[in-house]
């Protein structure tokens, strides 16, 4: 397999308390990959390590055939990295702000306008980034990071407390690279957002990847109820479980045609998370 | 070098776009050039409002400057993303360090235009100037790096501005206040500057400078080694 990410028996302590505990995944290149938690389940501490700006107690990570705790300023070129507080410079305009990160980057100025069109931002680029809206600021710190083309891109938290429309603005522009063919290391606690986007996803919780897998996959591990919920045209719902003596009732139901929709009841991320850990997700 | 060019075109963008720092910048080298030329009073001392402004400006320009860079940039986590993008915090520190020591010396330079210093005046006062300069910025720099937001900066920025830019300008009228003045970096470039013109070498402000540097560098990278920069 060709994996961009590699993270091996990871652990980290902050005061004696646990925030990971051997943490494994691999990431292939140019897939999504979803890191789900609760806030405080680690998801940031993750994104520490893999980029090397927090050591590990225990175990390795390595990036692109790099161990995290020996990248040198050159290999910091092929990252992208947004973490979910990043800030902008209010003052200046949004193009000023790409050219400060492109001056490090050595990148032209051509590139400035590329992303801040990537992100449909071309029409604010001389306004100061602090007359702008939460959701285009979150553009603009995701045009900082499609500027430099990294292989890899760690989005930390891209969509949170952002409107739907705009959140899914975001999500498209999160598939179109990778549709370049980059590998995304994403975390969230939006469900919906991670089952749309993520090719992979583990969920994690006090510090310990409790499932992992392709949403769907997931969703079906832990299908236990195999009903159906049907909508009668009286306006009355009716439970079917999945067993052979529910095939006549479902006959004569057709048959009557009185069925006005069916629906089957399968369970999502947060129903899974919610069994796995008796918590809510998007705490 | 990159990095700290881009640290560096950071702040030349903002520089008149932050209200808070141009005014530090300007405000004494605008007052000196008035004042010098507007007020004439009989037995008025040579380049008055020079000496006086110029010794505020040391004290509290470079100071409250870089103490309110560093402690927004920490404030805003935009500190955070340039050393994500591989900006290193002594890299950080120089650009910004670099950048305010540049602008202050362009404000010597009008106070030393109006003051009409020339030749080995004009060397001897961009030199004073110089100095105390990069030692209010050593001092600003610790602010900065053991404060976490703007605010508290400011809360701290504030007295000690007091204490360095003012205490000289007290010292003129109170012989008690001289005396304690006389062990700060500040009234000693005051002390220098009214020296500008003798042959007389200053061993005494020479020595006390030297101490002050010395402790503001090891209480520089005390804080810096304690706290970092995020």
């Amino acid at each position: 397999m060709n994996y961009s990410i590699q993270i091996d028996e990871i652990t980290k302590s902050f005061n004696g308390k646990k925030v990971l505990e051997s943490i494994n995944i691999s990431i292939e290149k140019g897939e999504i990959f979803g890191l789900l938690g609760p806030s405080g389940a680690g998801k940031t501490t993750l994104i520490k390590i893999l980029t090397g700006q927090l050591a590990a107690e225990h175990g390795t990570a390595v990036i692109n055939g790099i161990n995290s705790q020996q990248l040198k300023g050159i290999d910091y070129r092929n990252f992208g990295i947004m973490m979910d507080n990043f800030g902008v410079y209010e003052r200046l305009s949004c193009f000023d702000n790409l050219k400060i990160f492109a001056r490090i980057y050595k990148i032209k100025d051509e590139k400035i306008y590329k992303a801040l069109a990537d992100v449909s931002l071309e029409s604010a680029t001389k306004t100061a980034a602090g007359n702008l809206s939460k959701g285009m600021k979150s553009r603009l710190r995701l045009a900082r990071v499609f500027m430099i083309e990294p292989a890899i891109l760690f989005l930390d938290e891209p969509t949170s407390g952002l409107d739907p429309a705009t959140a899914e603005d975001i999500g498209q522009m999160i598939l179109s690279e990778k549709a370049k063919g980059k590998t995304i290391f994403l975390t969230t606690h939006n469900m919906a957002e991670a089952e749309k986007l993520c090719d992979h996803i583990a969920l994690l919780n006090d510090g310990k990847i409790i499932e992992y897998g392709t949403p769907k996959e997931i969703c079906r591990r832990y299908n236990h109820q195999k009903r159906l919920l049907i909508h009668l045209f009286d306006g009355t719902d009716k439970v079917i479980l999945h067993e052979p003596d529910a095939a006549d009732l479902l006959c004569k139901l057709m048959k009557d045609n009185m069925i006005e929709t069916i629906h089957s009841s399968e369970p999502n991320l947060e129903s899974v998370f919610m069994e796995l850990t008796g918590k809510e997700l998007s705490v | 070098m990159t990095n700290v060019n881009a640290i560096f075109l950071k702040q030349i963008l903002d520089t008149f776009k932050n209200k808070t720092v141009l005014i530090q910048f300007a405000l004494f080298p605008a007052f000196a050039l008035i004042m010098e030329n507007a007020v004439k009073i009989d037995n008025m001392p040579d380049r008055f409002f020079v000496k006086l402004f110029a010794v505020m400006f040391v004290g509290m320009a470079p100071l409250t400057c870089i103490a309110s860079i560093i402690s927004e940039e920490k404030e805003t986590n935009t500190l955070r993303a340039l050393f994500m993008s591989n900006v290193r915090p002594s890299q950080y520190l120089f650009g910004i360090g670099s950048y305010v020591w540049i602008m202050c010396m362009m404000g010597s330079v009008v106070f030393a235009i109006c003051g009409n210093y020339s030749g080995n005046d004009f060397v001897m006062f961009m030199f004073i100037m110089a100095v105390g300069v990069l030692l209010s910025i050593l001092i600003g720099a610790i602010i900065g790096i053991c404060c976490k937001n703007q605010m508290s900066a400011t809360s701290v920025s504030v007295p000690v501005t007091m204490v360095f830019a003012f205490l000289p300008m007290i010292s003129m009228f109170n012989e008690s206040v001289e005396k304690v003045a006389k062990i700060t970096y500040s009234q000693q470039v005051n002390l220098l500057i009214n020296g500008i013109g003798s042959t007389h070498v200053e061993v005494e402000s020479m020595v006390v400078i030297a101490i002050n540097c010395l402790l503001a560098i090891i209480f520089f990278f005390a804080a810096f080694k304690k706290k970092g920069l995020e």
